[in-house]
């Protein structure tokens, strides 16, 4: 139950990202546990038809989830900056928050069927979450690294959401 | 009289229990010999004595006086326990030497700080970097400086991957043997890195004076041009407008990889090998991009354009169901003698 309340509260700090340490310090791994798998489960396709192969999709979104946050943790530290490897690695998996809220919106949304305004509507809101991401886990990360080197630190940051959101944005059930 | 002949049979009782059994096997018969070298307990593998001994005297750290007066009472031992002694600490000292260097090799290569010198850049200096990338700089006379980071290279090859990404989304690949995500970076980090090895071989046979270090560099300053054309050809999908970008920008960009080799080359054989193998690799990686990632838009478009079929369909569509040709089971019948029936039909 301290853990479950752990991990909402930190939900919390991540939709309205304030500059408040509760992130970093104490770090914990279940909540990008829950997301990245949520986030996998929902891009599986349905590999009934035979012809695409949908089979990797889980493996895929696991790997680059977890491979690109341990790739950006390094960065950061070879930057120079002091943050430890695994409260790196809980705000990245912290932020990927707002882009599985787009995801699950995606979803809802594709079930109305597919189609110019669906996709534009669609790629109004993969792109507003996006910026979310970016921004929270910007606000969390930029203190650590020397101020002249932000921009360095944060643009691995900005690659990584994008691949997710271009994951979430081409998915087609 | 009485003090001196006490420590005299002090000492004779302290050897008294060190060589009980000695004498007790003396008077036991004439196996003395035997029984002598069962009585060395350090004819094993030193190292297991001294793990036997660091355990015992962790127990012992409880009652350390005890111990104290045991290695006391241990230091008359004669012959035998002196060489047993000098073992241990041979093999103390090994061991302690192995432990020593174990932790120093450890905390050598799992250091991730060997790195930390190369990722030492400001955001300036990347950006002036990026852009002297296409401009080729004609002076060759005296070896033009290459910058050795990996900050640059390193972020330029995952953009890279993110745009092929982008770009297999688009037109829709379809992997069969794999992931989208694994091709994608399995061709940009095998690029850079098997043709920076590659070429840094071909250096050292030519000999050039350039490092492994700076040639990976230089490369993924490189691929800057690469990350342009397809960013901007992935989106507009006009063929000579890609002949035109790849002559250009990928030209500038490799002009100036070979730019930086020529200066740091003697011999006109040697500049031709290395600079000529460069040159093909760089272009032809860009046109292995966009072409094997791109074809699939072609089929569609050509699929939505005419009523004709095109020989080879990427695009799987409704073939409507014929009936065979007679003699010939149904499941025989492809994809592609159906179509040529439906055509043959519909005549």
């Amino acid at each position: 139950m301290r853990d479950l309340k752990a991990v909402g509260k930190k939900f919390m700090h991540v939709l309205y990202p304030r500059k408040s340490n509760a992130l970093l310090r104490d770090w914990d791994l279940w909540g990008p546990l829950i997301l990245c798998v949520t986030l996998a489960l929902m891009l599986q396709k349905s590999s009934v038809d035979g012809e695409k192969d949908g089979g990797p999709q889980f493996a895929e979104v696991f790997v680059v989830v977890w491979f690109g946050a341990v790739t950006i943790t390094l960065n950061s530290k070879l930057l120079g900056g002091n943050i430890s490897f695994f409260q790196s690695l809980c705000v990245l998996g912290y932020c990927i928050l707002p882009l599985t809220v787009a995801m699950l919106i995606c979803r809802l949304v594709l079930l109305a069927g597919q189609g110019p305004i669906n996709f534009m509507i669609r790629l109004f809101v993969v792109a507003v979450m996006f910026a979310w991401s970016v921004i929270a886990s910007t606000a969390f990360l930029a203190d650590s690294q020397p101020p002249n080197r932000k921009a360095l630190a944060v643009y691995p940051v900005f690659l990584f959401y994008f691949v997710i959101s271009w994951m979430i944005l081409t998915f087609t059930p | 009289m009485a003090t001196p002949a006490a420590p005299a049979s002090g000492v004779r009782h302290g050897a008294g229990p060190e060589w009980g059994g000695f004498e007790e096997n003396i008077q036991g018969g004439g196996s003395a010999v035997i029984d002598m070298e069962n009585m060395d307990d350090t004819s094993g593998s030193s190292f297991e004595d001294m793990g036997e001994l660091h355990q015992r005297l962790r127990e012992e750290e409880v009652d350390a006086d005890a111990a104290a007066a045991e290695e006391e009472d241990g230091e008359f031992l004669g012959m035998k326990g002196f060489k047993g002694q000098l073992s241990r600490q041979v093999a103390d000292q090994m061991w302690q030497a192995g432990k020593r260097q174990a932790s120093r090799a450890f905390s050598l290569y799992a250091n991730i700080d060997i790195l930390r010198p190369y990722f030492d850049v400001e955001p300036a200096q990347v950006r002036s970097r990026l852009l002297e990338s296409m401009i080729p700089i004609k002076m060759v006379s005296f070896p033009q400086k290459v910058a050795g980071e990996l900050y640059g290279p390193l972020m330029l090859v995952f953009t890279l991957v993110a745009i092929l990404l982008h770009g297999m989304k688009t037109s829709d690949t379809i992997i069969r043997e794999g992931t989208l995500m694994g091709t994608a970076i399995g061709t940009c980090f095998g690029y850079w890195l098997g043709v920076s090895s590659f070429i840094y071989f071909l250096a050292y046979l030519c000999n050039a004076q350039i490092t492994m270090l700076q040639m990976l560099a230089l490369l993924g300053y490189g691929l800057f041009g690469h990350c342009i054309v397809l960013f901007i050809t992935y989106n507009i999908h006009l063929h000579a407008l890609f002949y035109l970008f790849w002559l250009l920008v990928g030209g500038l960009s490799t002009l100036r990889m070979v730019a930086v080799l020529v200066s740091r080359t003697v011999g006109p054989t040697q500049r031709l090998l290395l600079c000529g193998t460069l040159a093909a690799l760089h272009m032809l990686f860009l046109l292995y991009l966009h072409f094997a990632y791109h074809k699939v838009v072609e089929g569609i478009l050509d699929t939505l354009e005419g009523p004709n079929l095109p020989p080879m369909q990427r695009v799987p569509r409704d073939i409507p169901a014929v009936p065979p040709a007679a003699g010939l089971p149904v499941s025989v019948v492809n994809a592609t003698a159906k179509a040529i029936a439906v055509t043959l039909q519909s005549h």
